[in-house]
């Protein structure tokens, strides 16, 4: 099929992608998560760490303003401005900043959902939450994508990388990357907004050469066989409790604080009070929470998302 | 030495929200206030936000850092149309704590301070006194020392007769963590309890204690347009008050170069703290010195 899109989802049959052959990387979609800054920057003084063979990798810090600034957004937040009724918005300088780079973003690199937009985009984002590395897809039926997590992950091994699946109809989000026919996330933690950390940045740079290994490997023809993929999906959002005015009235618990991941059983302490008193999760069974306590989800009104573990088969694939 | 009789402690405040993304300080106060903690013992007790337009936006500042804006000169200067929103709060705060070096002043300020860096539970003050050092060993913490005389004194709690910085790290900006939280509300009951001892007339024995003492601070190298072309090498992140000698690599440039430290043994703290990159600051280094303070009791007035 010469869209790109996959011909098959059937595990008996080997599903056919258009080779990538135009690949983003973004950084400063939040101008304040430095890794991605930092490597994008570097990148587009000097490529020669990212350049593959028959591929087209464009380093592009997607909000200048606010990575100038060292800010998450100037107006808006732009991991949320790609809705279809932003990128079709009319009003030029009227609109907020973001606005307008998301219809300039998707000009250069779409049309979203278009046969010209960008084969694949990674987006590099940086979180207080102590998640390690981890990866974020926005669809359980893109085998390209879910070939690409296992063999990061294997690649990566033994250290660990994780798959977030955001595909909740509510909860999910137009992303920067959503421009691409192959959207892929990349989110390392735990580093404090404005701060560069030697670890976090190393890490986002090691999963980044793997992923362009993988493009590489899969343009030269390679056939990936079936394979299944350990995924935690994204189940709800859980906010801080706050009071009539909107104030929070308490914190995430110490026992909750840095265990992205771990299980939080019904029971389990999940807030504590100003004047130290426990609340509990009162969900029906346990669950798996991450984006813990991220600094920019306050007035998102989050204060952890709970996720179930999934495993997801993948069809073998092959260039078409 | 002597046993020395110090003027009582009558009132203290109590400040956070200084720097508006620092959020322990924000909600201690906050949570002070709505518990009406206005007294301990004898001791009366005042809390103050103080940059409420930097924590409504959530930044550490608005147009001026407002921990810099308390030398003398700036706080006797004209106000205009122009003067920033932080010189102007420094002058309003200075009028209801200070006035500065003035009888009126609150007998002890404590300014509540978060950092990204390792810090864990400090105590910053500008100069050596009794008080504090008293109040310093009764507390778990590492003493700093900053060694500059009042006038050019630039911070909040240079306003206070007595005044110290908490500073607790690490913690990123906006962020509020409940085990941060949870040591400085200790931390702060641990000085209102010694200070209700001290004004009941208890006498407090000799002892010695340990600070470390700004010497001088360390910028990131930087290409010909000023950009930072290194990271804190990982074997001094997160390694605050352990001892730094020379050849021990302190940055690693993007292309994987190893930069080593070379001068005097010194101490390094402030590693990586975040809104010290547009102050050009990597690290702070510090010598250890031993200070010895007097047994004391409160002067009856």
């Amino acid at each position: 099929m010469s869209n790109g899109s996959s011909s098959n989802n059937n595990n008996n049959n080997t599903a056919r992608f258009d080779a990538a052959r135009r690949v983003a990387i973004f950084g400063g979609t939040h101008g304040n998560e430095m890794s991605g800054v930092t490597l994008v920057n570097l990148w587009m003084q000097n490529s020669a760490e990212i350049q593959r063979k028959g591929l087209e990798i464009k380093p592009f810090i997607t909000n200048p303003k606010a990575v100038e600034k060292c800010v998450r957004y100037v107006d808006t937040d732009l991991n949320r401005a790609f809705t279809q009724e932003n990128l079709s918005a009319t009003g030029g300088d009227e609109l907020p900043y973001e606005v307008q780079r998301a219809q300039e973003i998707n000009r250069m690199f779409g049309p979203k959902g278009s046969a010209e937009a960008y084969d694949v985009i990674f987006d590099l984002h940086n979180t207080t939450s102590n998640m390690g590395c981890t990866l974020i897809l926005e669809s359980s039926k893109d085998a390209f994508n879910l070939q690409m997590m296992n063999y990061i992950k294997k690649a990566f091994a033994p250290a660990s990388c994780l798959v977030l699946l955001n595909e909740h109809p509510l909860l999910k989000y137009s992303t920067s990357r959503s421009v691409a026919k192959h959207p892929v996330g990349m989110e390392v933690g735990p580093q404090p907004q404005g701060v560069l950390r030697s670890n976090i940045f190393e890490a986002m740079r090691v999963i980044l050469k793997h992923a362009l290994d993988f493009i590489s490997l899969f343009n030269e023809g390679m056939e990936f066989p079936p394979c299944t993929v350990e995924v935690f999906r994204v189940l709800e959002r859980m906010d801080y409790p706050r009071d009539a005015n909107g104030n929070i009235i308490a914190m995430v618990h110490p026992n909750l604080q840095d265990c992205d991941w771990e299980p939080l059983n019904p029971g389990d302490p999940m807030f504590q009070t100003f004047d130290g008193k426990t609340i509990h999760y009162q969900g029906s069974s346990t669950v798996y929470p991450t984006f813990i306590n991220e600094a920019a989800y306050y007035e998102k009104q989050q204060a952890f998302v709970t996720t179930r573990r999934e495993t997801l088969a993948a069809s073998a694939i092959r260039k078409a | 030495m002597e046993r020395t009789s110090v003027p009582p402690i009558h009132n203290v405040a109590i400040c956070g929200g200084t720097h508006g993304n620092e959020l322990t300080g924000v909600y201690i106060v906050r949570e002070m206030q709505k518990q009406k903690m206005e007294k301990a013992g004898s001791v009366s007790v005042t809390t103050v936000e103080t940059n409420p337009r930097a924590v409504a936006a959530g930044r550490r500042y608005t147009e001026m850092d407002l921990n810099r804006c308390f030398t003398d000169v700036l706080l006797s200067s004209p106000i205009t149309e122009s003067t920033p929103y932080e010189v102007r709060r420094a002058q309003e705060l200075n009028a209801q704590l200070g006035p500065k070096g003035s009888a009126e002043a609150v007998d002890l300020l404590i300014d509540l301070h978060n950092t990204t860096s390792n810090m864990g539970l400090c105590l910053i003050f500008y100069s050596i006194d009794w008080i504090t050092l008293h109040i310093y060993n009764s507390v778990p913490v590492r003493a700093i020392q900053l060694d500059i005389p009042s006038s050019k004194a630039y911070s909040l709690e240079s306003v206070g007769k007595h005044g110290f910085a908490i500073e607790v790290g690490p913690q990123p900006n906006g962020v509020l963590r409940a085990d941060i939280f949870n040591v400085v509300k200790e931390a702060l009951d641990l000085t209102l309890q010694w200070l209700q001892k001290f004004s009941s007339g208890r006498n407090f024995e000799r002892g010695t204690v340990e600070a470390y003492t700004f010497v001088k601070s360390v910028d990131y190298p930087r290409d010909s347009a000023g950009k930072a072309t290194a990271v804190i090498h990982q074997n001094l992140q997160d390694n605050d008050f352990k001892l730094l000698r020379s050849g021990d690599p302190i940055f690693q440039t993007f292309s994987g170069d190893i930069l080593k430290y070379e001068g005097e043994d010194l101490y390094p703290f402030f590693v990586n703290e975040c809104a010290y990159y547009e102050k050009k600051i990597a690290f702070h280094l510090a010598q250890r010195k031993t200070y010895s303070f007097p047994p004391i009791s409160v002067k009856n007035d």
